[in-house]
C-alpha cells in the first residue's frame, strides 16, 4: 500500500491503495463518492467518466499512481448547487431511465461543451458514441446536450 | 364519479404499520425535496396506512411499493396515489417501501405489470385516505360528510377549510370508509401531466441509490469464481497468490445450491473476501483453480442442429393451436411462401453489474440490493438457510437496469449463503465478465412461417418455434390468430443446462421479428400493401373471429392506422424506404413504420415512428421515454445481439466481444399515443418486440435483401 494525495473536486485528499487501483475504485471505496459508476472495468461503456485536468477519462484505465499533481472532477464535483447547464437540461427533459449511466453521460457532455460551447449534432454524435445507454435514452441524451450547448 | 368498495386494501390500511413509530413518523429525512425551503419542515408525521404518511406542514410521504428498474414506477405509482387523494405534487415526497407482503400486492417488476395491476389498488389508497379527511373534517365541522369537497390538500365546506395538515393527526385511527368515490378520469389534473422522475436530483448530482452504492459499516467485500462453463464444476484450488493480493482478508468455498440436482452439476463456489471491490477482483485473478465435467458441454453448432430437425417434427404435443385444416389450405393455394428465421442467447447486460448485500447474524438477515422479484428471492433465501421468513428483511434499490436479468436472485443467494458463512456484512459484487458469462440469457431459437394465399387473401398460416429451454416459443392466441381460417400453431422445446429467462418482451422479442418480416415478405409475393394485408386478416378477426383471440382487433387496427399516418407509410420521401410492423404484448398495442435510407452505399436507419395504444398514459414524457428506449433496444439486439456457446462456455464476456446499440446507431423515435380513458396497460416492454421486424423490412426495401438471422450484421448488413 502506498499513500498519494490526489485533488479532487478542487480538495486535496489522501488515499492509501496499491499503486494499480483504478481511480474508479478509489472514488467509490476510499472515499465514498459512489457518483462515478462501476459498468464495465475495460473503459468500454463510460459510466465511470470523469475529468482529468479537465478531459473525460475513463477512471477504470487510470489507475491512482498516474493522478498526481492533477486535479480530477467528479459528477458531485460538476457543480455546487447540481446547476450545471448540463444538470439544468437533464431536468428539463427528464433524460434518465434507470439513471445509472447517466453521472458519466453527463461528465462526457460537460467535457464536450468545455471545448466546443456549440457543438453540431454530428459533433454531438461523435463526442458521446463511446458512452453506452443501455436503456437507450440516446434522443433525450442528445436533445439535452443540445439545450445544454444553448446557455454555456 | 365511480363509487368503490374499499376491500382491497382494507388490509393495508386497517392490520399493517410499514412505517416504525406505530403511527406516528418524527424526523423524517427529507427523501426527494432538497430545493424546498420555504416551507418550516415537518414536526410530526402521521401515518394513514402503508403508503402514506402526512405532516402537519402539508407534505405528504407516498412508499412507491414496486421496485424500480428504470420503467418510472417510483414516479408513476404515486402520482396514482396523489391523484386520488387530491394534493399538490409539489408536496409529495417518495420513498421506496421495502418487501412487506401484509401491506403490499405484487412488489414485483416484471411483465410490464406494475401500472396495470397496481392501478385500482393504488387509485383506492388515495381515494380512501381523501375520504378519511373528509370524513375527519365533517365531524369537526358537526355536518354530513357528502356536503364536503377536496382541493388540492384541503377539505372545503362552503367558505371554511381544513387542510390534510390540520386533520392528520385526528384521522389516524379513524374507521376506514367502506366505500369511496374514485374521479373521473376526465378530471385528472396529476396523471396525464409530465412529473419528473423522483431520484432526478440524485442521479444527476452522483448521490448513492443502486445497489452497487450500498454500503455498512464493518460491510466486506466479495468477489466469486464460479464455474467458466455451463456443465463443469469444481474440482479443487490453489488459493496461495490470491492470499497474498493487499485486501485479500479470506477465501472461502461456498454451497448456494437449492437443490441434489443442482449442487451435482454446479457444485461449489469460491468467494473472495477483500475489504475493497478492487482487491477482491484482483484476488480472483490470483486464484488457480480446476474444473472437471459434471454434465453435457453444449455447443451453439448442436443446438442449430437440434433446431433445425425439431421445426419439421409434428407430434400431438408440439400443437399448440389448430384452426381448419392447413394441409387443405395449402394444396388449394394460388400460391404459398416458407420462409425460417433464427436468434441467438443474448445476455442482459444491464449497465449496473449484478450485485447483492447480505448480513447473516443468529437471529436476523438483512438484504439489500437490486432485486426485481423480491417476495420469491426472500422465500429462496428463507429455504437456503432454513430460515423462517420472519427472521428476514428485504430492502430494495433502485435498479441500474433489469430487463429481466433481475427476476433470478441468484446473486442474493450467493450474498447470503457467503455472509452466513463468513457471519459478517458482505457485498457480492459481479464484475461485467461475471455478469455476461454467469447469465440467464433469453434463449436461442427458430421459427418456420409457412403461408398459403388464394384470391388475394391468406388461407393457410403454419407457425412452428423451436428453442433452447425455452418452453412455449408461441402466442398461439395472438396475432394473426382468429384472422386466418386455417392456422396452425406448433412449438418445440430443447432442454439444455444452460440457464435462460425471461428478457425483456420475453419469446416476443423476437417471434415479433420473425412473423412481421414474413408478413411483409408475404405482402410481396402477393402483390398487396404490406399495411392493408395486415388490416384485412384483423378485419376478418374482429368482425368473425376463427376460434378465440387474446387480443383485440380493433385496437390493433387503431394503432396500426396512426402509426401509417404519422409515418407517412403511403406518401414515403425521397430515397427512404419504409418498413412496417405491428405487434400486441403485455396487454399493450404498438405499431411502428421505420425509415431507411442509403448514406454513401450504406443503408442507415434515420427514424423509427411508433403508435402506442396503452390505455391511460399516467405520466407522458417518462412514457415517451419507454417507447424511444424499447424501440432502441429492439433496434441494438436485431443488428448487433451476438451470443454463442462452445463447450458450454459463453463466447463474449465484455463489451469489447459483446456489441451494444450506442448513439449514432440510434435513430430519432416519434411517439404518438392512442387517445384513451381505458384503464393504463403494460409500457416497459411492448415498443420493443415490433422494431427489429420494422427494421427488417425497411432493409429489405433499401437494399433488396431479406435478412432471416439475428444479429442482421452477420448477413453482412452494415448500417451507416
Amino acid at each position: 500500500m502506498k499513500s498519494y494525495s490526489i485533488k479532487i473536486n478542487g480538495q486535496n485528499k489522501s488515499v492509501e491503495a496499491d499503486p494499480d487501483t483504478p481511480m474508479l475504485w478509489v472514488l467509490r471505496d476510499e472515499l465514498d463518492m459512489k457518483g462515478t459508476k462501476f459498468g464495465c472495468g475495460i473503459g468500454q461503456c463510460g459510466a465511470c467518466t470523469i475529468h482529468l485536468d479537465g478531459n473525460a477519462v475513463r477512471s477504470c484505465q487510470i489507475p491512482v499512481s498516474a493522478v498526481s499533481g492533477s486535479s480530477i472532477t467528479t459528477i458531485e464535483g460538476l457543480s455546487e448547487k447540481g446547476d450545471h447547464p448540463l444538470q439544468k437540461a437533464w431536468k428539463q427533459h427528464d433524460v434518465p431511465q434507470c439513471g445509472y449511466c447517466q453521472a458519466g453521460q453527463i461528465m462526457n457532455a460537460a467535457a464536450l461543451l468545455n471545448r466546443n460551447n456549440s457543438p453540431s449534432h454530428e459533433e454531438i454524435e461523435d463526442a458521446t458514441h463511446g458512452n453506452i445507454c443501455r436503456c437507450g435514452t440516446y434522443n433525450k441524451i442528445k436533445a439535452a446536450i443540445t439545450t445544454a450547448a444553448q446557455e454555456v | 364519479m365511480t363509487l368503490v368498495k374499499t376491500q382491497v386494501n382494507r388490509r393495508s390500511f386497517l392490520k399493517t404499520s410499514a412505517l416504525a413509530g406505530g403511527g406516528l413518523m418524527i424526523g423524517f429525512s427529507w427523501g426527494c425535496n432538497p430545493t424546498e425551503t420555504e416551507r418550516p419542515a415537518p414536526k410530526e408525521w402521521f401515518e394513514m396506512n402503508a403508503f402514506l404518511s402526512i405532516a402537519d406542514n402539508g407534505q405528504v410521504t407516498i412508499m412507491s411499493p414496486n421496485p424500480e428498474i428504470g420503467q418510472n414506477v417510483k414516479t408513476s405509482m404515486p402520482m396514482i396515489i396523489a391523484e386520488e387523494l387530491d394534493i399538490k405534487w409539489e408536496d409529495v415526497i417518495v420513498k421506496q417501501a421495502p418487501l412487506n407482503s401484509t401491506a403490499y400486492t405484487r412488489q414485483v417488476a416484471g411483465g410490464s405489470q406494475s401500472i396495470r395491476q397496481g392501478w385500482a389498488g393504488l387509485r383506492m389508497v388515495g381515494a380512501t385516505a381523501r375520504q378519511l379527511m373528509i370524513n375527519t373534517a365533517a365531524k369537526e365541522w358537526g355536518v354530513d360528510a357528502s356536503t364536503l369537497t377536496t382541493q388540492e390538500g384541503v377539505v372545503l365546506n362552503g367558505n371554511k377549510k381544513l387542510s390534510y395538515a390540520e386533520l392528520a393527526s385526528k384521522a389516524v385511527g379513524q374507521e376506514v370508509p367502506e366505500e369511496v368515490p374514485l374521479k373521473d378520469p376526465k378530471n385528472f389534473s396529476i396523471i396525464g401531466k409530465s412529473k419528473i422522475n423522483v431520484d432526478l436530483e440524485e442521479i444527476i448530482t452522483g448521490k448513492p441509490l443502486f445497489g452497487v452504492d450500498y454500503k455498512t459499516e464493518g460491510m466486506v467485500y466479495a468477489a466469486v469464481l464460479r464455474p467458466p462453463s455451463f456443465g463443469t464444476k469444481l474440482k479443487s484450488f490453489d488459493d496461495s497468490d490470491a492470499r497474498k493480493v493487499n485486501g485479500v482478508l479470506d477465501i472461502v468455498t461456498f454451497d448456494d445450491n437449492e437443490n441434489d440436482r443442482s449442487k451435482e452439476i454446479r457444485g461449489e463456489k469460491i468467494a473472495v473476501i477483500a475489504t475493497n471491490t478492487w482487491a477482491a477482483f484482483k484476488g480472483k485473478k490470483a486464484l488457480k483453480a480446476q474444473w472437471q465435467k459434471s454434465d453435457k458441454l453444449e455447443n451453439t453448432n448442436d443446438h442449430d442442429r437440434e433446431l433445425n430437425r425439431l421445426l419439421d417434427t409434428s407430434n400431438s404435443e408440439s400443437v399448440k393451436r389448430a384452426d381448419g385444416n392447413v394441409r387443405r389450405a395449402f394444396a388449394n393455394a394460388d400460391g404459398t411462401l416458407e420462409r425460417t428465421y433464427e436468434a441467438p442467447f443474448l445476455p442482459h447486460n444491464t449497465l449496473e453489474p449484478m450485485n447483492f448485500f447480505a448480513n447473516v447474524t443468529d437471529d436476523k438477515v438483512e438484504l439489500v440490493g437490486p432485486i426485481q422479484t423480491p417476495d420469491w428471492t426472500h422465500g429462496r433465501v428463507a429455504g437456503l438457510l432454513k430460515r423462517d421468513r420472519s427472521q428476514i428483511s428485504l430492502e430494495m434499490t433502485r435498479m441500474g437496469g433489469g430487463f429481466g436479468r433481475r427476476l433470478y436472485g441468484d446473486f442474493a443467494l450467493e450474498a447470503a449463503a457467503i455472509s452466513d458463512k463468513i457471519r459478517k456484512p458482505v457485498k457480492v459484487q459481479f464484475s461485467r465478465e461475471d455478469d455476461m458469462t454467469a447469465g440467464t440469457y433469453r434463449p436461442a431459437s427458430k421459427y418456420k412461417i409457412r403461408a398459403a394465399y388464394k384470391d388475394g387473401k391468406v388461407t393457410g398460416y403454419h407457425l412452428t418455434g423451436a428453442g433452447v429451454r425455452m418452453g412455449n416459443a408461441t402466442r398461439q392466441n395472438w396475432f394473426p390468430a382468429g384472422g386466418i381460417e386455417n392456422y396452425k400453431i406448433e412449438s418445440h422445446n430443447l432442454d439444455s443446462n444452460i440457464t435462460t429467462g425471461a428478457w425483456r418482451a420475453p419469446i416476443t422479442n423476437f417471434l415479433a421479428i420473425a412473423e412481421q418480416s414474413f408478413f411483409d415478405e408475404l405482402a410481396q409475393e402477393m402483390q398487396v400493401d404490406a399495411v392493408q394485408l395486415r388490416l384485412d386478416i384483423l378485419e376478418r378477426a374482429k368482425n368473425n373471429p376463427v376460434g378465440e383471440i387474446d387480443y383485440e382487433p380493433e385496437k390493433m387496427i387503431g394503432v396500426i392506422n396512426l402509426a401509417a399516418e404519422k409515418g407517412n407509410w403511403s406518401n414515403p420521401e425521397s430515397g427512404v424506404s419504409k418498413g412496417f410492423s405491428c405487434y400486441y404484448s403485455h396487454n399493450t398495442y404498438v405499431a411502428e413504420v421505420a425509415d431507411v435510407s442509403s448514406q454513401g452505399g450504406q443503408p442507415k436507419i434515420t427514424k423509427m415512428t411508433a403508435a402506442v395504444d396503452c390505455g391511460i398514459v399516467v405520466n407522458p414524457e417518462a412514457a415517451i421515454n419507454q417507447v424511444q428506449g424499447g424501440v432502441v433496444d429492439g433496434i441494438g439486439h436485431a443488428m448487433y445481439g451476438d451470443f454463442s456457446f462452445v463447450d458450454g462456455t459463453p463466447q463474449a464476456n465484455n463489451f469489447d466481444k459483446f456489441r451494444l446499440i450506442r448513439t449514432k446507431e440510434a435513430p430519432e423515435v416519434d411517439v404518438h399515443f392512442v387517445e384513451s380513458l381505458n384503464d393504463p396497460t403494460g409500457l416497459g416492454e411492448p415498443s420493443l418486440p415490433p422494431a427489429g421486424g420494422a427494421l427488417a423490412n425497411a432493409i429489405a426495401g433499401a437494399t433488396g435483401r431479406r435478412v432471416y438471422k439475428i444479429p442482421f450484421t452477420k448477413q453482412d448488413i452494415a448500417m451507416g
